[in-house]
């Protein structure tokens, strides 16, 4: 199935965000998440269930003032 | 010495992580300047670069209290979920709230800032708003729980320094036992100084260290200016006045006409 992931078209054909994180070894990488805008915090990445179309945001530390 | 939610931090400077010419330079900025909190901010990462733990790495090592922000943040709802993403990140309840209004000026949405403050303090945030000196909407983020306020000195990155002394001398007069901290406008250390002539707490800066020809320089000028604005706040300068007055005696002056 095809997913936006961080504003570009992703085939990906597991089923969890930990199957996509895992996938992109991110997995013990220091970031967070975001599905469709809202935010999916840490212990919900196994049960969550990625879907066609989803858009998923995945951030990490960056430069800021 | 200002205190953040309880924390006392030994350093009146605070200082962004952007627009640094290395990391090298960064760091060497950093404890040139001695400030005791970092911002931050987070974004997409890069799958294969990986940009964003690279540069934690490096921010990793300055041993310095870490502020996340969320800038670019335009919604109440971007705003709270960009916090909380970034609380997971950085293991903080801390975050440096920014709602912006207006994209020319970065001017915040002071009814969005509001709204976004009462939710993240009822989730446990600590939240330190970037707010003008307005004294309404500043009363309102205290009411909401806000322990810290964040008003601008001038817009971010113009350089331009305090352009409403009488409103930032209000806000401190109203607001005595809330920690204060000029956020964004600061262009050079006389600035920092004025600021904490008049009493605030902190000063929060980044371009004009970041982006000066020498910033490492810049940081140590920066943190002196600090220092000595903070030092002249708690020695009670005198008021100015209109009229001159000698300072030396006039009793005793020879008469020689």
């Amino acid at each position: 199935m095809t997913i936006m992931m961080n504003g570009e078209s992703y085939e990906f054909d597991g089923v969890t965000l930990s199957d996509l994180l895992a996938e992109l070894q991110l997995i013990n990488a220091r970031i967070a998440v975001a599905v469709n805008g809202d935010f999916v915090c840490r212990a919900e990445r196994n049960t969550l269930v990625v879907e066609a179309g989803d858009r998923v945001e995945i951030v990490a530390p960056q430069a800021g003032g | 010495m200002p205190k953040f939610y309880g924390k006392e931090l030994e350093s009146s400077l605070m200082l962004g992580t952007s627009l640094y010419p290395s990391p090298f330079i960064l760091r060497e900025a950093f404890k040139a300047s001695r400030a005791g909190v970092a911002t931050v901010s987070i974004r997409r990462e890069g799958v294969t670069s990986r940009s964003g733990q690279k540069f934690w790495s490096h921010i990793r090592e300055l041993e310095v209290a870490i502020l996340p922000n969320t800038a670019g943040c335009h919604s109440v709802r971007e705003a709270v979920t960009t916090a909380e993403m970034a609380r997971e990140i950085f293991q903080t309840n801390w975050v440096k709230l920014e709602v912006i209004g207006d994209p020319d000026t970065l001017h915040p949405d002071s009814f969005g800032l509001v709204e976004a403050a009462q939710k993240l303090t009822e989730s446990g945030f600590e939240v330190f708003p970037y707010c003008t000196e307005d004294l309404t909407i500043c009363q309102r983020l205290v009411d909401v729980g806000c322990q810290v306020l964040m008003p601008w000195g001038a817009p971010i990155g113009t350089g331009m320094g305090l352009n409403n002394i009488f409103g930032l001398r209000s806000l401190r007069a109203k607001f005595p036992d809330i920690t204060l901290v000029i956020d964004a406008g600061l262009g050079v250390p006389s600035h920092a100084a004025r600021a904490m002539e008049l009493g605030y707490d902190a000063v929060l800066l980044n371009t004009a260290v970041a982006k000066a020809g020498n910033p490492v320089e810049m940081a140590r000028a920066f943190s002196l200016a600090a220092e000595a604005g903070a030092r002249a706040y708690l020695a009670d300068a005198i008021e100015p006045r209109e009229m001159a007055t000698p300072s030396t005696p006039l009793i005793g002056q020879a008469v020689l006409d």
